[in-house]
């Protein structure tokens, strides 16, 4: 039986080991300025705390075989602890996750204790059960109002978010279903919600918000490759939270413009 | 009637295993062993345990208003955004509390704590001297004392009718429970306190009727005074109640 | 006129009613927690099972429930998580066995207010009750997770459910908050003041410390989770705008103003985090008993062992804005709960580097309840090893409201924490029904539980990695979701096996408690107070006379000694070693 346990608790560490190595399911591909800061970080704790598991669970199968009874022949050490080894591990363990932590602390710090840099792109991303919108500020460079009365999804993506079309400042404002963006130019996200909360998650970016009603939350990330990355709600929010799903196109700084002029021009 | 419990015969339980060893050993009696013999607790010792037990409810009783307490002071500093406005807005509008009334209340709560008081002291005065009284001969003269307990709960009663008068010249003032935030914590903290009152006026009527039922007089102690003493913190959190919404609403 | 009185503890019952179904007996009561924690596992298990069948083949038709709608897999997942919480990690553990052995363990013949005690019961089984119902009203049970998040939790309209079936899942956790705090009162009065002579605080098993400090903790946090409860109910009903700020619901603007879901988010988390620890000290108390007792040693570092469990409860109501780390709270919060949450895990080592030690150079035994308590360690190290990636708020972006979570909290709660209640069961079951189970029958039922559940819950990390978030009721609507299907398929089909593995441990139990053999008052040679008793216990648990303690509570295989255990009750071993 102790050797039962030893080969399956082995077998086990073996197999969870193996596919975590050879990333058979992995992060998606990163496609931002903060991805491979996170990605490393993430390397370093997964290793260290493979390390940790795998020594863990083989000391546990070991244990459990090596110090079967056999009978009379054995005999148990009586032994009540080790003040000296208990010390030990609890300081070694303290500096590995607290150091682990404050390691990767400057993601943190960078990602959101400082603000967007002035040359970001505002976009304003509502969530709603169950869609994404986004708002591009315009020429204008400012969000106009919106109003809660004038919410009609059904009307198109400007009436979805309830835009105060009396309002000047919203009148170059120019809302969409996907998300555009230039790359390599960090955004500056506005997140609101208009019923529940939503997560604005988008993998390959590592980025997620959650998107409360009541606040407007600002974030920011910078796309670093072109291409098309699919978004996701992460934070349950009814019956559709599941098909909850936008786009981002991230295309380049041309691209963009034109596309974004392009929208304006449907406007008039 | 006082009993003697015997020592009992030490019984050795059967383990059975491989023989040998010696059987556990027991405690023979002892009075005022912790346990006793018999599975028998002394009066003490239940008074003890009454009074550990009651502080141990109390903490549960604090959390559920350190709970309260926290939504006073996080809803009241926290700002919602408004989209009409593009801004963020506090909607803080503070209750507009009957003063006169609540300091009234407070009062006949802090004198129905002083009449609780005094039917604690008198009970327990009655338990120390029940071995007097019970040698056939001795009297102690006039039995009769001033109704504490009754007046504790007439107190205590005057105070909830007390709060019913708050809550409508609230109302007439158009403080719902709905009108704003300042006003529903209020009224929560009022409400709660209220219930967990009307509790203790419930346990001094079963006090009360456990002295008409002829209870012996070392039980009823054991409920005036854990009774009691809910009901001495019942008006500390009422003070504390008083002072959050005089500072904080 | 009485002198000074001794009261007789009350009298052995006579009558059914009395006995079995308003009984005032620990032992009774112990058992009523059991049996009801396995009726909510069952509950829950079926509720999972659709869950699973559902997420892969989301357009089966299944017998009896016909085609699961989303809006029914979001209640059959909010239904599973709050019964799983509840009725079963609350339960079972401390009110079931906290219940049965913690009088007995200290030498006491009951709990301090064993009336007290019965309606703590009785009051969780009318939760129970309330809870159950919310599936057979209009618009069934609510879909806002077990962790009720407003406003989808606050507006009736915000998704099917969200009716009168979640007042009632309110109400019944409400409910449960009362029995949770009554049974806190109970126990830790009880392991206060009714230890028997000899029966210090050091002495005590770890168990008991396991249930007193589980107790302490249900005490200071069950409070704040009653009172975040009547907000919510109260802004779902009476108007009021604690968590909801101006919202549009189904195109109507609500007439709540200006509060605030993260309110509800701090409150909950609050009592939420020591929640879990709540659900899984006991099971650490149990594994820490089966490995000394089945290794024949004392257990490694008693007094570490104690400090730790009073750290990691102390601590773990510094950390509850982990689960907050993507809700807009303030990244500086986010940075003390995260260095905090680290520290949780020393602790959390420090057990674990014991029980490996307990088990060095021991002469282990592997009766079934040895075999849980192994495996509760190798779950409690896996689940407990993805927790420092969780507890970086930096890692979290990718991983928060992930499958990872799922995989993290269910091999600690879901997996750990039940294969410390099995392993409970097989140990406990000769004092309590005086009959021995069947070991082969307990170990099949352990061998397909530890593989079964390694092999469902292990994988989830994979799809977390991969971006697969909870509480999709479907993978069909994101093209970076498709290759993750196999895997959930096989995760499945391993949940389906697992499940179906239950139900040998369900008939062994039933089985032994009518037909299993005799057991002797001590079969597994142990040392603690219960098993100096008779089997099962007499009804005052000593028969008539209190036990005096002379040693700790896991001398095994003291030399020089007759035998390789060491009774609390035998005369004093002279040559004690330092702790």
């Amino acid at each position: 039986m102790g050797l039962a346990l030893l080969a399956v608790i082995w077998l086990i560490t073996f197999a969870s080991t193996y596919f975590f190595i050879k990333h058979t399911w992995w992060l998606p591909v990163g496609a931002s300025a903060a991805a491979a800061g996170i990605d490393r970080q993430f390397n370093v704790t997964y290793i260290l705390m493979g390390i940790v598991f795998v020594l863990a669970q083989g000391a546990l199968g070991l244990f459990v075989w090596q110090y079967r009874d056999r009978g009379s022949a054995t005999k148990a050490e009586y032994s009540h602890g080790n003040a000296k080894m208990e010390v030990a591990w609890t300081v070694l363990t303290a500096i590995l996750f607290v150091g682990l932590n404050l390691m990767g602390s400057p993601i943190w710090a960078s990602e959101r204790f400082q603000p967007a840099q002035a040359s970001a792109l505002p976009v304003e991303v509502t969530g709603m059960q169950f869609a994404w919108y986004f708002r591009y500020a315009g020429p204008d460079g400012k969000f106009g109002l919106t109003s809660p009365k004038l919410m009609d999804p059904s009307a198109g993506s400007e009436a979805a978010i309830g835009l105060d079309t009396s309002d000047p400042m919203a009148k170059d404002d120019v809302v969409t279903g996907t998300m555009v963006l230039p790359v390599n130019r960090q955004v500056d996200l506005t997140l609101r919600a208009v019923d529940v909360i939503h997560s604005f998650f988008v993998p390959n970016m590592r980025f997620k918000q959650d998107a409360v009603p009541g606040l407007a939350i600002h974030m920011h990330f910078t796309p670093t490759q072109v291409g098309d990355y699919e978004i996701a709600c992460a934070e349950l929010c009814g019956l559709g939270h599941y098909k909850m799903h936008g786009m981002l196109k991230v295309v380049s700084a041309e691209d963009f413009d034109k596309w974004l002029a392009a929208r304006e021009a449907e406007k008039q | 009637m006082a009993t003697v419990t015997p020592n009992l015969a030490v019984k050795d339980p059967r383990t059975r295993d491989s023989g040998g060893g010696s059987p556990p050993s027991y405690g023979g009696g002892g009075n005022g062993d912790p346990g006793g013999t018999n599975g028998a607790f002394s009066y003490g010792d239940r008074l003890r345990r009454a009074r550990l037990g009651l502080v141990v409810g109390l903490v549960a009783v604090v959390m559920i208003f350190v709970g309260f307490t926290s939504v006073l002071l996080v809803r009241k500093g926290s700002p919602s955004f408004d989209p009409q406005t593009n801004t963020y807005s506090r909607d803080w509008v503070p209750v507009a509390l009957p003063w006169s009334l609540l300091v009234v209340n407070t009062v006949v709560l802090l004198v129905s704590s002083i009449t609780m008081e005094f039917a604690r002291r008198d009970i327990a005065r009655q338990v120390a001297l029940a071995p007097v009284k019970s040698i056939p001969g001795v009297s102690l003269g006039d039995e009769t004392g001033f109704p504490w307990l009754g007046s504790t709960v007439l107190l205590g009663l005057g105070f909830l009718a007390g709060q019913f008068l708050v809550w409508r010249v609230l109302r007439e003032h158009h403080f719902f429970v709905y009108s704003g935030p300042s006003s529903s914590i209020a009224y929560v903290l009022f409400g709660t306190h209220a219930l967990h009152l009307a509790g203790g006026v419930i346990a001094l009527v079963y006090a009360a009727i456990t002295s008409l039922l002829h209870r012996p007089v070392e039980a009823r102690r054991i409920v005036i005074d854990v009774a009691a003493w809910y009901w001495h913190f019942m008006a500390v959190l009422w003070v504390y109640i008083f002072v959050l919404l005089l500072i904080a609403r | 006129m009485a002198t000074s009185e001794v009261v007789h503890a009350h009298a052995a019952p006579q009558g059914f009613i009395r006995q079995y179904i308003f009984s005032l007996d620990h032992k009774v009561i112990g058992l009523q927690y059991f049996f009801l924690a396995l009726t909510a596992v069952w509950v829950g298990m079926i509720l999972s099972l659709f869950m699973r069948i559902h997420m892969v083949w989301p357009n089966a038709n299944l017998p009896l429930i016909g085609h699961i709608q989303p809006e029914a897999y979001l209640s059959l997942v909010t239904m599973h998580g709050t019964i799983m919480v509840f009725f079963v990690l609350t339960t079972a553990p401390q009110g079931g066995f906290g219940n049965y052995f913690l009088p007995i363990q200290i030498g006491a013949p009951d709990m301090a207010f064993p009336v007290l005690n019965m309606l703590s019961f009785w009051t969780t089984f009318i939760a129970f009750i309330v809870m159950l119902a919310a599936f057979f009203v209009t618009g069934g049970a609510p879909l806002h997770g077990w962790t009720g998040y407003p406003p989808l939790s606050a507006v009736q309209s915000a998704g099917p459910g969200e009716g009168l079936g979640a007042d009632l899942w309110i109400t019944s956790i409400a409910i449960f908050c009362a029995a949770s705090l009554m049974g806190a009162l109970n126990f830790i009065t009880t392991t206060l003041d009714l230890r028997a002579k000899g029966m210090s605080m050091m002495r005590m098993p770890l168990t008991v410390w396991s249930w007193f400090i589980t107790a302490i903790l249900g005490l200071l946090a069950f409070g704040v989770l009653l009172s975040a409860g009547i907000l919510l109910l109260m802004d779902r009903n009476l108007g009021t705008s604690f968590y909801v700020p101006l919202v549009v619901v189904n195109g109507q603007v609500m007439a709540h103003r200006g509060g605030s879901p993260l309110l509800w988010q701090h409150l909950f988390w609050f009592f939420g985090h020591p929640e879990v620890y709540i659900a899984i000290l006991p099971g650490m108390g149990v594994a820490s008993q089966l490995l000394s007792t089945f290794s024949r040693k004392p257990i490694f570092g008693y007094k570490a062992m104690v400090y730790a469990m009073l750290g990691i409860g102390f601590l773990g109501f510094m950390v509850w804005g982990h689960h907050m780390f993507m809700s807009g709270m303030s990244p500086y919060s986010a940075f003390a709960f995260s260095i905090l949450t680290m520290s949780i895990g020393v602790p959390s080592a420090i057990k674990t580097f014991n029980w490996l030690g307990t088990i060095w150079r021991g002469r282990v035994r592997f009766y079934t309840p040895m075999l849980f308590a192994v495996g509760f360690v190798s779950l409690f190290v896996s689940g407990g090893l993805s927790g420092p990636f969780l507890a970086q708020p930096t890692l979290d972006i990718p991983l928060h409201d992930t499958a990872f979570v799922v995989g993290h909290f269910h091999l600690i709660m879901g997996v750990a924490a039940i294969f410390g209640i099995f392993g409970a069961t097989y140990y406990w079951f000769p004092k309590m029904f005086g009959r021995m189970m069947n070991e082969r029958l307990g170990k099949i039922h352990f061998w397909f539980s530890f593989i079964g559940t390694y092999s469902i819950f292990m994988p989830m990390h994979y799809l977390g990695m991969a971006g697969q978030p909870r509480r999709y009721s479907q993978f069909t609507e994101l093209a970076y979701l498709q290759h993750l299907i196999p895997l959930n398929r096989f995760i499945t089909y391993a949940a389906i096996i697992t499940i179906s593995a239950q139900l040998i441990f369900v008939l062994n139990l039933f089985w032994s408690m009518l037909k299993g053999p005799k057991a002797s008052d001590n079969p597994w040679e142990a040392t603690t107070l219960e098993w100096t008793t008779a089997t099962p216990p007499p009804h005052d648990n000593f028969g008539g006379h209190t036990p005096v303690v002379h040693n700790g509570p896991y001398e095994y295989g003291v030399p020089g000694a007759a035998r390789d255990f060491i009774l609390q009750t035998d005369p004093a071993i002279t040559a004690s070693p330092a702790h």
